[in-house]
């Protein structure tokens, strides 16, 4: 249950993004969270909802991107999505291969609501 | 509607503070493990065999990492090894700074071998760097041969699976050939030692493999 200290990083990481106050409501964060990065959205999702309600943030959305788990090969050099968690090459079966994407856990942008949309 | 990139990793605090740790077992010499696994399977004892087998040939110190209790230090204790507890109160992983506070409380000039116990979870102390050189992942026999499946992100990011109650293998339902081809399959090249804490088996191969990691070890 580490997505309320992971969802409390990220609103730290937004706050530190934002234009000094009074700045427009944040409409939305935007994220990108690998196969493998441990996380589950719900949980997460739900997290960052309950504790936005005091911060800058209150009324944001989380916008989550999955990001697959995908592999190169070093012998036949084919990229591959890793499906079932099987680190090994699909084609010649090698098991040297490199992860390429799949444990991302990152903020990768805020969307503001700007004057004309507040003004609605 | 206005966008503005932030493009940072989450964790990248924890990362930075892992790396202070890291440049501080380096500067001191010291090899750190992160002991991993499920709450039960046998953490605390291995630690206690691998002390018996290693006090003598390197100098140990431990971190034990609870949700609640002083329990684990205090087994540790008896093996007079310097140990600090952290306990989380209800947070189910160390963080880097946890540690980071810990090293504070311990003179690291004396040590050659350092292991962290972690909280007993296998889903997010995956995802939480604390400095060490490596990951040692504890699964004990009744826990199914699936797991290394249902957990992949521990046995991945693991360099060592201990299987371990192997003397309850004749009592439970569980083909042990059948998990390491579990555990392989996510992680190709885990190092795999199987032991049990009651026989002792398996705890000498354990032990001299990891001595020979030790810079210090003679």
């Amino acid at each position: 249950m580490h997505e309320l200290s992971i969802a409390q990083n990220v609103i730290e990481i937004v706050q530190q993004n934002l234009p000094p106050a009074p700045h427009p409501p944040v409409r939305a964060v935007k994220m990108r969270v690998g196969e493998m990065a441990g996380v589950v959205i719900d949980s997460l999702e739900f997290c960052f909802s309950a504790i936005i309600s005091d911060t800058p943030l209150k009324g944001a959305r989380l916008e989550v991107e999955r990001v697959p788990v995908v592999a190169h090969c070093r012998g036949c050099e084919l990229h591959f999505e890793v499906e079932h968690y099987a680190f090994s090459c699909p084609s010649c079966e090698n098991i040297e291969i490199e992860v390429i994407s799949g444990r991302e856990l990152q903020v990768v942008e805020v969307e503001l609501l700007d004057e004309k949309v507040e003004a609605i | 509607m206005s966008v503005i990139t932030i493009e940072r990793k989450v964790l990248e605090k924890n990362d930075e503070i892992a790396r202070l740790n890291r440049a501080l077992f380096a500067q001191h010499g010291i090899f750190a493990l992160n002991f991993v696994s499920s709450p039960g399977s046998g953490k605390t004892s291995i630690l206690e065999r691998t002390l018996e087998h290693l006090i003598g040939r390197v100098r140990i110190a431990v971190i034990e990492g609870d949700v609640q209790t002083d329990l684990d230090a205090q087994r540790v204790a008896k093996y007079n090894v310097p140990v600090v507890q952290i306990v989380t109160h209800g947070g189910c992983h160390l963080e880097a700074k946890l540690v980071y506070d810990a090293l504070t409380r311990i003179t690291l000039d004396n040590i050659d071998l350092f292991v962290i116990e972690n909280v007993g979870n296998l889903v997010c102390p995956a995802n939480y760097d604390l400095g060490e050189a490596m990951k040692v992942v504890v699964m004990s026999t009744t826990e199914g041969e699936d797991k290394p499946l249902k957990y992949p992100g521990m046995f991945r990011n693991s360099t060592v699976l201990l299987i371990n109650k192997i003397d309850l293998l004749p009592y439970v339902n569980v083909k042990l050939e059948k998990l390491r081809q579990n555990a392989f399959q996510i992680n190709p090249s885990l190092i795999i030692f199987e032991t049990s804490c009651t026989t002792g088996a398996g705890i000498p191969e354990w032990c001299d493999w990891l001595v020979k990691k030790v810079p210090a070890a003679e």
